[in-house]
């Protein structure tokens, strides 16, 4: 039938040959700290407020000089780099781990300037990221299951609008917060249909149609919301949030206990969801299966894949969580349903998959990230109005970019993404 | 077939994709109407659906149907009217100078559209798509706002100054989506909207900073001075019109992007990679340089779509200015099927779309049903299969794939040209 070429080396020579990108980038941005952190940092004093007031362990505050900390984050940074420096020269693959850690440690000497003279209130901040970062984490999920199986969603800014819409109103009429879920779910899928069959079945371009299919959405959900929602909004637009629900022992736990285990139901759900899409993913035959007709279709339907139709159903389902996390807007944390609400999440949430190469655990992560970059945005603006709270919003996508670039190791998402399949 | 399908596959430019890229490029004036008259027709039926007067009547749809038809008649002849009305011809209008208004108010909203499509279409014409004339605007109005508001220039020349400067400001913006993808291999539609937020975030930064462009006596809200009067677009014709000469770059800019795609060198280097990247490169092109000049060009289009919002913005500055115009662009240039011609017309039909909307508010349709009539139209346009279907119209011949086009021309040969294609 054909001649399936297989190009090996390719890949392994990139590897080695892109290996000090990561050091050089993670040496610019230690020295970077290392001035404006450390030896140009304040004096005064900053204060981590580490345990909630009713918490069951009890750790001091902790507070240090601002330099101080700068100095102290800066050595952590250096050993790092110099780390990843030996795993570049011996053409090894920088852990991935490295990334996420030093990112953490750069985090907090972000804070420890920022927040010079003042107090960080990190159980706030934490809590915060999460609910932000839901719609995204969710976002990214259904982005990583119709970009494993080949097909580029650039539609997750209208499934979670979409989502967003649906938990609202729906959740509204029937007075049932579960009700709105699951028309969000079910509105996002159907949405994930036009995109899955029109890519699958007639080979339009998928980052096309994935792009009319937001301009399609914003303009569905603006009209219904001026011409319908605003005549009845206490009616059709009042759906209320789900109850924090906490989790009895894990909540307890310092710094991150009430952040992360005292939280509305959607939440807890994404604990869920993430794990298992890993597992799916990597350790069952159907995430085999997927991740064979995204990298190869040629390949998976040469030893009988069903390739359109596996396409179909993960694009489907994906569309289906990222429902979910447009219902964390609305019922998960806003209440309400707004004009264009998501704005712009669902591009973040593309980037994000990107940044945590299509791996549920660290697209979660990068998830967080930007998360914690909105609530920056409007804490660093309480805290310290002089900081130009645009270029903290400007962080997460210029490491994006620097992801995509190359720069940060080198980033492969499945090899058949967004091309579309014809059989033979 | 397939032996060409793994060739292809090192660039990603597959044929399958690329051909129906091309078939979306060379429709059929018959399927754009028809997808026109689609889009109309399914937002009609949502402006029905969704109207009270509509509801209350199916209640008693058994007893008077009529009525049921009527309130429904009544709905779309209101909605659409007020558009005509708005966009168009105002047939309300006391003097034949108001009456007239209206068209002047649609080419005024079109003439950024078209820029900003030209500079997506002249994209999609060598294979790229950049979803970044949003980003490309913003980092023009940067420029454009300094220009504009601190810089003492005589008439005229301040004005050709200021747009010169957008479009070297864009273009700049623009050539490091290319560069990246050339040097790094970065897909243009992440890189591009990174650099939208980028550039958004840079261009509020600018707004909100006093000492950058933030107005003199400026309050909280980011916002830059009005342009100098001498580097404002003059308005065309009288004050009672606000049609300036916006609307001359564009009809030179479409005059211009047509020379260039059509009848220049560059043009057909770029018309050829969009083409076949690979075969291109077996003529001798250099593929990655023509990624940074198609970006570079693209975004220089949407440099003139900054300019035209900066330099006409009443009031000052402010960080809403670009008004989407960058999204819309990409619908323009899809309607337009990317040809100089299309894209005039298409940015025509959305800019009166802009402009008929607040008479469509008058009467009670909400405006936005306007944009579903837009992505209608588009999605209808770029999914060929759809509106075959819906018609029943013919199957298009499938062309043939290059390769196989190449193997009948050479004969023999075929195969030592895809050896040195894929290496």
């Amino acid at each position: 039938m054909s001649r399936i070429e297989v190009t090996p080396g390719m890949f392994s020579q990139a590897e080695q040959k892109k290996s000090l990108k990561a050091p050089i980038v993670m040496a610019i941005v230690t020295i970077f700290s290392f001035v404006f952190f450390a030896i140009l940092g304040p004096t005064t004093e900053v204060t981590f407020q580490i345990t909630e007031t009713d918490a069951f362990v009890t750790l001091p505050d902790l507070a240090l000089p601002s330099n101080a900390l700068g100095y102290s984050t800066a050595a952590i940074m250096v050993l790092i780099t110099i780390a990843s420096l030996w795993f570049g020269v011996t053409k090894k693959r920088v852990p991935q781990m490295f990334a996420v850690v030093y990112g953490l440690v750069a985090i907090v000497a972000l804070l420890g300037w920022l927040a010079a003279g003042a107090d960080v209130p990190v159980g706030f901040l934490l809590g915060n990221t999460l609910v932000l970062a839901l719609p995204i984490i969710l976002g990214g999920m259904g982005g990583i299951m119709s970009e494993r199986v080949g097909v580029v969603n650039i539609a997750i800014e209208g499934q979670l609008l979409t989502g967003a819409f649906l938990a609202a109103v729906i959740g509204s009429i029937t007075g049932s917060l579960w009700a709105g879920v699951i028309a969000a779910m079910i509105g996002a899928a159907l949405l994930s249909t036009i995109l899955a069959s029109l890519s699958i079945k007639y080979l339009v371009d998928q980052i096309i149609i994935g792009v009319l299919l937001n301009v399609l959405v914003i303009g569905v959900t603006n009209f219904l919301y001026s011409q319908v929602i605003t005549q009845n909004n206490a009616g059709l637009n009042f759906p209320g949030t789900f109850n924090r629900i906490e989790i009895p022992i894990l909540s307890q736990l310092p710094i991150i206990g009430d952040a992360f285990f005292n939280q509305g139901a959607i939440v807890y759900l994404t604990f869920l969801i993430v794990p298992a899409l890993w597992f799916v993913l990597f350790r069952t035959k159907l995430g085999l299966r997927a991740r064979a007709v995204g990298e190869h279709p040629l390949a998976a339907d040469t030893v009988g894949i069903n390739v359109g139709r596996t396409r179909f159903w993960w694009v489907t389902i994906g569309g289906a969580v990222a429902g979910l996390g447009g219902a964390a807007i609305t019922v998960g944390n806003v209440g309400a349903f707004g004009r264009e609400m998501t704005g712009g999440l669902g591009f973040i949430a593309l980037a994000v998959v990107i940044l945590g190469r299509w791996q549920p655990l660290y697209v979660s992560i990068s998830a967080l990230l930007f998360g914690f970059a909105i609530i920056m945005r409007i804490w660093s603006n309480q805290i310290n109005p002089v900081i130009p709270v645009d270029f903290i919003t400007m962080v997460p996508y210029l490491v994006t970019l620097i992801a995509v670039a190359g720069f940060a190791g080198r980033v492969r998402g499945p090899a058949a993404t967004g091309k579309p399949y014809e059989k033979n | 077939m397939s032996k060409s399908k793994v060739k292809v596959e090192k660039l990603e430019n597959d044929s399958t994709s690329s051909q129906v890229l091309r078939e979306i490029l060379t429709g059929s004036p018959v399927r754009t109407i028809l997808s026109i008259f689609v889009g109309f027709a399914v937002g009609a039926i949502f402006m029905v659906v969704f109207n009270p007067e509509v509801l209350k009547s199916f209640g008693y749809f058994f007893s008077r149907p009529g009525d049921t038809f009527g309130a429904m008649g009544k709905t779309i002849g209101d909605g659409y009217g007020a558009l005509f009305r708005g966009a168009i011809f105002n047939t309300q209008a006391d003097t034949f100078e108001i009456a007239i208004r209206p068209i002047t108010e649609t080419l005024r909203f079109a003439a950024p559209l078209i820029l900003a499509g030209l500079g997506v279409g002249l994209g999609f014409r060598v294979g790229l798509f950049n979803i970044g004339a949003v980003g490309q605007m913003a980092f023009s109005l940067i420029g454009v706002t300094y220009v504009a508001t601190q810089i003492q220039l005589p008439f005229v020349i301040h004005t050709i100054v200021a747009v010169i400067v957008a479009v070297i400001f864009a273009a700049a913006y623009g050539a490091i989506v290319g560069f990246l993808k050339a040097r790094t291999g970065a897909h243009e539609v992440i890189v591009t909207i990174m650099l939208n937020y980028v550039a958004l975030n840079l261009f509020s930064f600018f707004l909100r900073t006093p000492g950058l462009l933030l107005e003199k006596d400026g309050g909280g809200t980011p916002k830059a001075d009005p342009a100098l009067e001498t580097a404002v677009l003059p308005n065309l014709f009288t004050d009672q019109y606000r049609l300036n000469w916006g609307l001359i770059i564009a009809i030179g800019a479409t005059f211009f992007y047509w020379w260039l795609m059509e009848r220049s060198t560059i043009g057909y280097r770029f018309r050829m990679v969009g083409f076949n990247a690979n075969a291109a490169r077996a003529a001798g092109i250099r593929v990655e340089r023509t990624f940074v000049w198609a970006m570079a060009a693209s975004a220089a289009f949407a440099g003139l779509a900054g300019a035209n919002q900066g330099l006409t913005a009443v009031g000052g500055v402010t960080p809403s200015i670009h008004a989407n115009i960058g999204f819309d662009a990409i619908t323009v240039a899809l309607l337009g099927g990317s040809r100089a011609g299309g894209i005039f017309a298409a940015g025509l039909l959305f800019g009166a779309f802009k402009a008929g909307g607040p008479a469509m508010q008058v009467v009670g349709v909400a405006p936005e049903i306007l944009h579903v009539v837009q992505a209608l139209i588009v999605m209808f346009i770029a999914a060929p299969p759809l509106i075959r279907a819906l018609f029943r119209l013919p199957q298009p011949p499938k062309r043939k794939p290059i390769s196989e086009w190449i193997a009948a021309r050479l004969g023999k040969g075929s195969a030592s040209t895809e050896q040195k294609a894929s290496n």
